[in-house]
């Protein structure tokens, strides 16, 4: 093109301020019982987790499905070091100790700690036990790593359940009375900052490593590229990030507890990156709304005895949903986006190209 | 610690029943290296199934058309769900197999409205007997037996058939394999047939045992088998079947700790990541190098 | 003349398959020399001992004078072991294939490994994260955006060099065979090596590109000082361009010299004369 391009980038910038505005006004006018209102939280919550997965799955060819493991790690820091020390009593009722001075206290952790903070903690320990699970774990190659990183997930939710650690973590109980947002806006702009962290990492030369990785493991090690470290990174800073989901997660449900950890949360966290295509960030981010007002709210109907005459009753939803899930994964196998990024430009020049249908067509043959 | 026979028994019957399991993991894995995440969910349905056929019918009929039932399930999934995907990367075909097993939950779970289903009691299987002092049902007794029973017979029909011979060529080299003019095709279904076989009767053991059914209560036994499968070196039938009994005995002397019986799960898995680690080949595994 | 690769009683056993066999040779600065012989002698898996990618079973390799390689019989070879010189190599230096790469060896593959997914241009820059300066936080944030568009330029310029620089955002899959070739040494000279080694760089091509080829390595050789070891088929090439020539024959060397000495050398007549070649 030899005109002076027009710059798309404002239309993508414009459209983003235009997103938060529109949560802006959500908050002000949606009651918070809506289910508008649980789906944008719910929505911001999972894509944040489906872009982490992403980042390792899709950019970086690690094929790990150890994803709630962490959220788990993540949800349940926050939780621990959040819960005011006066609620403490009643959430550990089953698991109280004494302290030095003789009074009976709720568990063993005193500490809290303000929220910002926790949600930071939350991704270090998350990102310290990814450290030592990665070190085993990443020499596995592809379904042995997959199956490995599952089963670390399988032995974290044992562990925080277990009645040794009640003290800690409850037990089987759940945690409950620690703070938690009650607007959408917190969510967005916390999930945002960590999506557009990750989008600069994937850019960066080591987003380009990490890629090299993914495309060819000898071959990139060959460029010099250390393997068992760039593997680490990135998983680390993926398990980083699937913490802060996980007490951006415990936020939205406002209680906590190990059994909704399972690998079908991993699952579903997987379909959703596939949904959005892997190797494509704004996919995921597309992909988790979709997802999530999908399965809780458009497709609620379903679920409505008579709608449909003998088939739609209480289940009918997630039956409907998961074969349009299969269908995605059998013929879209790119998923919504590919391995591209959203852009107007795309769009814009898609639309052109319908328009001026075949000529423009064989030009770009050319 | 109340460790008794009780605790040994169940566990080499849960051992059997999860080597019915994880030969069908094994067989596809060495056939396809596709982990079926789907087979957990296919050995649920046929519990399932059976549920809602002993309503209809008696039990003498209802078993065998369970079985018939579930190897069509089996067939039709590789069918509908692997073969439209054979030349597509290999993450792309376990990402459908996560997506059949989240459909068979669903489905399941809209047909029970996600109730637990009693499985109906079978006739002498069920029964009480006494055995080492410990009163059993005759289920634990049967299914080692039978178990090897089968295995023994899968063996033979592996080394000495002509199907087996294909089987044992595809699963050593699949593109040299299509090209010697096997029809991989009919391979791959008959890996499946049989492999839903087993988990039909292992689902009739599981369950007598169990006694009830819901949507997820494949997921954790398929898992299992699964691990056993790694465990034993994937691609072998032996090795799937001791990796079995091993998981089954040593969960269930787990299950005798109150303090640590929450791990019985996880215990598998902490087991899957150290055979991963210092042997990941397992323990009748093949070494493989990776040529560059 | 200075030497930069030494490969001493290199032996690489593979269970109870041999296949490299007490492989000795020198390769010095500034030189081109050639590793040849019939399919399946083992010249690949020399080439993946000397970049790391095999742990040799006993011998050493050492480039610049430092061991990066050595070892000797452990473990269930020990027992096993089938080649000579056992006991003389003591120690066990591993380094892993991108540890050797930053010493200054790098390489190309006999089957083209490029990455799929990205441009030309990204190929190129791939191979410069090696030697970056900045770390995960300076690069996350671009905090390091000199570094990065130094790199660029010098990619550009590598590309500019090797002919690629029209293609530089295209697929590096879409290219034509040729210049998927081109842009594997392009790829390889980003790592800045002093070294480089070359698997059949030739292979596929017709004589009118082997010629071209030929003028290209004497380039590049000039132009970034390099010491070249490769692995060729092509006669004509191997012969026009080699200073010194090495011929093995089912992993053991039967053969070194001068391109005259090679060509009328009865045992690598034999040994050719016997296998049928892949062209």
């Amino acid at each position: 093109m030899k005109t002076k391009k027009f710059n798309y980038r404002i239309v993508d910038v414009a459209l983003l301020i235009a997103l938060f505005a529109l949560v802006f006004l959500a908050d002000q006018f949606l009651p918070t019982y809506d289910i508008k209102f649980k789906v944008l939280q719910k929505g911001a919550v999972f894509a944040l987790v489906a872009v982490s997965m992403n980042l390792l799955n899709g950019f970086t060819g690690l094929f790990s499905l150890g994803q709630a493991g962490f959220m788990l790690l993540g949800a349940y820091t926050y939780a621990i070091f959040t819960i005011p020390n006066e609620a403490r009593l009643s959430v550990y009722k089953y698991y109280t100790m004494t302290n030095s001075a003789g009074e009976e206290i709720g568990g063993l952790v005193q500490l809290v700690l303000p929220m910002g903070i926790a949600i930071v903690l939350a991704g270090l320990v998350a990102a310290v036990f990814a450290y030592f699970i990665g070190l085993p774990v990443l020499r596995l190659k592809s379904d042995y790593l997959a199956i490995a990183s599952l089963g670390f997930a399988e032995i974290l939710r044992a562990i925080c359940q277990w009645k040794g650690l009640g003290t800690l973590t409850n037990g089987s109980n759940q945690l409950r009375m620690y703070p938690y947002f009650n607007s959408i806006m917190p969510y967005f702009l916390i999930a945002g900052l960590c999506i557009a962290i990750i989008a600069l990492l994937i850019k960066s030369t080591y987003g380009r490593a990490f890629k090299a990785i993914r495309d060819d493991e000898v071959a990139a090690e060959a460029m010099g590229i250390n393997l068992a470290k760039h593997k680490m990174i990135s998983f680390v800073i993926s398990s980083f990030f699937a913490g802060i989901g996980g007490a951006l997660f415990a936020m939205y449900q406002n209680t906590i507890q190990a059994k909704p950890f399972t690998t079908t949360l991993t699952y579903e966290i997987l379909l959703i990156v596939v949904i959005g295509g892997i190797g494509s960030l704004s996919g995921s981010v597309i992909a988790s709304f979709l997802y999530i007002a999908c399965s809780e709210w458009w497709l609620r109907f379903l679920d409505t005895e008579g709608v449909i005459p003998g088939l739609s009753r209480n289940g009918f939803r997630l039956v409907v949903f998961s074969a349009a899930i299969m269908v995605i994964v059998l013929f879209f196998r790119r998923g919504l986006m590919g391995d591209k990024e959203f852009s107007t430009e795309r769009i814009v020049n898609g639309v052109k190209s319908i328009f001026s249908g075949k000529k423009k067509k064989t030009k770009e043959v050319e | 610690m109340n460790l008794t026979i009780d605790h040994i028994l169940a566990g080499i019957s849960a051992g059997g029943q999860y080597a019915l399991i994880a030969i069908g993991y094994t067989m596809v894995y060495g056939i396809l290296r596709l982990i079926n995440f789907a087979h957990g969910d296919v050995f649920m349905a046929s519990g399932l199934i059976i549920v809602y056929l002993t309503t209809a019918m008696p039990l003498q009929y209802a078993i065998p058309v369970v079985i018939i039932a579930t190897v069509f399930i089996g067939f039709l999934i590789e069918r509908a769900a692997y073969k439209p995907l054979r030349s597509a990367p290999r993450m792309s075909v376990m990402i459908s197999a996560i997506g059949v097993s989240y459909l068979i939950q669903n489905l399941a779970l809209y047909i029970t409205g996600g109730l637990p289903q009693t499985y109906p009691a079978i006739p002498w299987i069920s029964d009480s007997v006494e055995l080492f002092g410990a009163v059993t049902k005759r289920v634990t007794v049967v299914t080692p037996v039978l178990t090897l029973v089968l295995v023994v017979a899968l063996v033979v029909l592996i080394r000495y058939t002509k199907i087996g011979m294909a089987m044992r060529a595809v699963s050593k080299d699949f593109e040299t394999s299509q090209l010697m003019g096997i029809k991989i095709n009919k391979v791959i279904s008959t890996t499946f047939i049989i492999g839903s076989f087993l988990a039909a009767i292992g689902s009739l053991l599981y369950f007598s045992s169990y006694q009830s059914v819901t949507p997820t209560s494949g997921a954790m036994p398929g898992l299992k088998a699964f691990v056993a499968a790694v465990f034993g070196g994937i691609g072998s039938i032996p090795g799937a079947v001791v990796g079995a009994f091993v998981i089954g005995i040593c969960e269930n002397i787990i299950k005798s700790s109150t303090e640590f019986s929450i791990f019985s799960d996880a215990f598998t898995f902490a087991l899957l990541i150290i055979v991963l680690c210092v042997r990941p080949t397992g323990i009748f595994g093949e070494k493989t190098t990776d040529k560059v | 003349m200075k030497n930069l690769l030494k490969l001493e009683d290199v032996t690489m056993q593979f269970g109870g398959v041999v296949a490299v066999n007490n492989l000795s040779l020198e390769v010095n600065e500034g030189e081109i020399v050639s590793l040849i012989g019939p399919n399946g002698a083992g010249k690949t898996t020399a080439f993946n001992v000397v970049t790391g990618v095999y742990e040799p079973t006993n011998g050493r390799v050492s480039f610049d004078g430092k061991a990066i390689v050595e070892s000797y019989p452990h473990g269930k070879m020990n027992r096993l072991y089938a080649g000579e010189n056992k006991g003389v190599y003591k120690k066990h230096i591993v380094k892993t294939p991108d540890k050797i790469t930053k010493l200054g060896i790098a390489r190309t593959f006999q089957n083209i490994r490029l990455f799929k997914s990205m441009t030309v241009l990204e190929n190129v820059l791939v191979a410069m994260h090696m030697r970056r300066k900045s770390n995960l936080f300076t690069a996350t944030f671009m905090l390091n955006y000199k570094e990065e568009k130094a790199n660029k330029q010098k990619a550009l310029d590598l590309l500019d060099k090797v002919g690629l620089l029209d293609v530089k955002d295209e697929l590096a899959t879409s290219l034509p065979y040729g210049k998927q070739r081109r842009l594997e040494i392009a790829r390889a000279l980003a790592t800045e090596p002093t070294l480089l080694l070359l698997d059949e760089p030739a292979a596929g091509m017709n004589p009118q590109e082997t010629a071209e080829l030929t003028q290209f390595i004497y380039r590049i050789r000039d132009e970034f000082g390099l010491t070249i070891f490769m692995i060729e088929h092509h006669m004509d090439l191997v012969m026009d361009i080699s200073d010194r020539i090495y011929v093995i024959d089912f992993g053991k060397m039967i053969a070194s010299g001068v391109p005259a000495e090679i060509q009328n050398n009865e045992l690598v007549i034999k040994a050719y004369l016997g296998v049928s070649e892949d062209e």
